[in-house]
């Protein structure tokens, strides 16, 4: 029941709209989020948007994430590998 | 897709790991509240790749898992009264309740539909004004808002053909009650994104205030999962519970204001029977007076005789973060997704069905 | 619990559907040909050997983006003896009419039928038709059985699986489950999602002709229909007692197979293919294999996808995009009914 998925809104009629994820559309109810516009990603949950998704704030999620990654230079899967097996050895 | 693939990142999800290998000094025990955020660690491999220090618990966060043996018989008894439609999300078909199942009342004739959507059950309502549809309520307040905007819908349409058995129930108070009950020394609790987009982050900071448990709201990719599992570490190794939204996105502090008004305009708190938790004070969502000719309960008063109960089922201990699912001795023999003995191994967010279906390679 | 009516998920493909045949058909049908379960039974005829096998189809809705039930009818029938590398030749079909079906919609699935047995060269040669009352049918069903002769020098089937073998997949997975819930769910597709219903046997015949003479490095092939890929590897695996490992980012998927997957809560490991096959090569074959299917139609976007291993027999474990492993099982109760 928690699966809700980001989509674009591609049109709004009343308070109906198009939703896009990936090239699938689907008609949504904004009943719960009537302050969404064209152009926003909303969450869609059982055929309703139930939140309009921050882009700023995903930004900025991903820029600390990036940071992160900085600092961690020589992660890639395989040396992540043998961080574990050291870890439990 | 936008929103989704740059929150699988591998190489992002790796340093998150690594920093969390890094800093997971000492043994910490975690809650996933959500049955969702379960599902997505098993399919992701997280529990592998996480140090071994970090155990994570699935919390009662399964919606048809927490349904008690009682209700879904009433569900299954109003199935059969003639002329009935009874629509539900398709979790509810197979949970086995005392006689047979929902799926067991479609083959034996009840006229039984799944449904994606309220929407839906909504459109059935339209198309057959002779017969009875009766919405199976199940879900978190991510789910009650959207069934409280569709009885308003019906009401708007003057449709009387539609009820609705409520079943919903609310988070922060299983969360307490497990909390109260103190089987497991949580250390941190990850807390339901999508539930928490509609009750707003600032409904968990109870858990720091009154309990000295950190929280992290956490999204669904393992980008999220790996923020919030990363974050609670970082608490539970400097002692400083706190609220933190790793779902910024999609969490806002005062959650969603037209969502809760709708809510609060159809349902109004009752006490709720939880699976495993048992009475829960103020934890379900009952219609209020004005909409009681919505009220399936009220318009099918059915009597679905004693419950039965499986002896050997531990799903009320399981969503209680007790135990895990390979503990229990039906696990995997006599309780098999396709052989189901208890609603834990039937859920899509069900912690049996995750453990069972994706298995524990890794920690071995 | 006691399951003593039929179920939808016995039609699914999954674990429900294998528990039916083993308790119920093969304990009253048994016989060695039978009890293997391969897609077509091999029979030996005097100086010959035969590929025999049947199918039937209730999909609905009967037309669908990419096909018909029809169509279907010729290409799952005809799959099924390609896989066990024969030479399909002959077919039967049966109808099962409802009561009030209009002409306009039977005569283009009897066109589609022809015409795609035409292309596949397979002939029609014996049928039947019934019909029953309003109500009992939804619209029709056929059933269809087949015959194709196995060439002497091939050998394929699930014993021949060892540890090593590449699994070879030939294109993208979930187009013909996602077409037809997408008819049903009201899902709409900006570029339209077709299924990828097609008849294999030229793309079997390629195979078999790029293998070294003799060198029989083909071992196995197995068309994933119901249940998906995920069922099908795990028949495999079960059946030849190995265990399987496959990557996730290695199997061809769709964007908007994904995405429509994302938006229903599904996983494409486990939804229907009417045009794709597996195969089990022997290491060394597999790259010249690989490429010997994608200047095929059918095989353009094959990838090999996991190898077979004699860790966990008779497990598929999938190496997730994170590195890490985790079980794939098979398909259990029914994701979408009436698919095929």
């Amino acid at each position: 029941m928690c699966l809700a998925v980001p989509t674009l809104i591609k049109s709004i009629e009343g308070d109906m709209a198009l939703a896009e994820l990936g090239g699938v559309e689907r008609t949504i109810s904004l009943t719960l989020t009537p302050e969404a516009r064209v152009g926003d990603y909303v969450l869609i949950h059982t055929g309703f948007a139930i939140s309009v998704v921050d882009a700023d704030e995903a930004q900025e999620t991903l820029r600390l994430l990036t940071e992160l990654a900085a600092s961690y230079p020589d992660e890639t899967n395989g040396n992540l590998q043998s961080t574990i097996s050291n870890q439990r050895s | 897709m936008k929103y989704i693939d740059e929150f699988r990142d591998p190489t992002l999800a790796s340093s998150l790991l690594a920093d969390i290998h890094a800093r997971a000094a000492r043994p910490v025990r975690f809650m996933e509240f959500c049955g969702g955020h379960t599902h997505a660690i098993f399919r992701h491999g997280l529990r592998q790749v996480l140090p071994p220090t970090v155990q994570l618990h699935s919390g009662p966060g399964c919606p048809v898992c927490v349904t008690a043996d009682a209700d879904l018989d009433r569900a299954i008894a109003m199935s059969k009264l003639p002329g009935v439609i009874l629509t539900t999300f398709g979790d509810m078909l197979k949970v086995p309740g005392s006689h047979g199942s929902l799926q067991t009342a479609k083959a034996e004739g009840a006229d039984v539909r799944v449904v994606y959507s309220t929407l839906d059950a909504l459109q059935i309502a339209r198309e057959h004004p002779e017969r009875k549809i009766i919405f199976l309520g199940i879900g978190f307040e991510t789910t009650a808002p959207t069934v409280a905007a569709s009885i308003l819908q019906a009401e708007a349409e003057g449709l009387h053909n539609l009820t609705v058995f409520s079943l919903h129930k609310l988070t922060p108070p299983a969360t307490r009650a497990i909390l109260d009950a103190g089987e497991s020394r949580l250390a941190g609790i990850i807390g339901p994104g999508h539930v928490t987009t509609i009750i707003g982050s600032q409904a968990w900071e109870f858990l720091s205030q009154d309990y000295h448990v950190p929280c992290a709201i956490a999204g669904f990719e393992p980008l999220d999962i790996l923020q919030a599992v990363a974050a609670l570490v970082d608490m539970a190794e400097g002692g400083q519970p706190a609220v933190v939204n790793t779902y910024s996105r999609s969490v806002r502090p005062e959650g969603n204001r037209a969502a809760l008004d709708i809510l609060c305009r159809v349902f109004e708190t009752s006490d709720a029977e939880w699976r495993g938790l048992g009475r829960v004070p103020a934890s379900g969502l009952a219609l209020r007076h004005e909409y009681a000719h919505f009220d399936a309960v009220l318009a099918f008063p059915v009597d679905p005789g004693p419950t039965r109960q499986h002896t050997g089922c531990r799903c009320g201990d399981v969503v209680r973060g007790a135990v895990e699912p390979p503990e229990c001795l039906l696990f995997g023999r006599a309780c098999t997704p396709a052989r189901p003995i208890g609603p834990c191994m039937v859920s899509a967010e069900g912690a049996c069905a995750a453990w069972y279906q994706y298995g524990d390679i890794g920690h071995e | 619990m006691n399951n003593d009516r039929i179920l939808l998920a016995h039609g699914s493909g999954g674990q429900l559907s294998h528990e039916l045949v083993e308790r119920l058909f093969l304990k009253h049908f048994g016989n060695s040909t039978l009890a293997r379960l391969d897609d077509a039974a091999v029979i030996q005829a005097p100086g010959t050997r035969l590929a025999f096998t049947t199918d039937s189809y209730v999909v609905s809705p009967i037309f669908f983006p990419g096909g018909d039930i029809g169509k279907l009818a010729v290409c799952g029938t005809v799959n099924d003896l390609s896989m066990s590398g024969a030479t399909p030749l002959y077919l039967s079909v049966g109808f099962i009419l409802e009561e009030g079906l209009p002409l306009a919609e039977l005569e283009p699935v009897v066109a589609s039928l022809a015409a795609t047995a035409q292309s596949a060269g397979v002939q029609i040669v014996t049928g039947d038709t019934k019909v029953v009352d309003r109500g009992k049918a939804d619209k029709l069903f056929i059933n269809t059985a087949g015959i194709g002769v196995v060439p002497t020098d091939v050998e394929l089937g699930c014993d021949r699986v060892r540890p090593g073998d590449a699994i070879l997949l030939s294109g993208a997975v979930g187009d013909h489950g996602m077409t037809i819930m997408s008819q049903r769910e009201g899902l709409r597709f900006a570029s339209p999602l077709m299924s990828d219903c097609a008849p294999l046997n030229g793309l079997v015949a390629a195979m078999l002709k790029g293998e070294v003479q003799g060198a029989r490095t083909i071992h196995c092939m197995r068309d994933p229909t119901r249940g998906g890929l995920a069922t099908t590897l795990n028949e495999i695996a079960g059946k030849a007692g190995v265990g399987i490992e496959i990557d996730e980012y290695a199997i061809p998927v769709r964007e908007a197979v994904r995405a429509a997957c994302e938006l229903l809560g599904l996983d494409p490991l486990y939804v229907a293919n009417e045009g794709k096959l597996v195969a089990f090569v022997a290491p060394k074959a597999a790259e010249a294999l690989l490429a010997a299917m994608r200047v095929h139609e059918y095989g353009q976007e094959a990838a090999i996808i996991g190898r077979v291993t004699a860790e966990h027999a008779s497990r598929v474990v999938l190496r997730t995009a994170l590195g890490a492993r985790r079980i794939v099982d098979m398909l259990v109760g029914e994701q979408l009914p009436r698919i095929c």
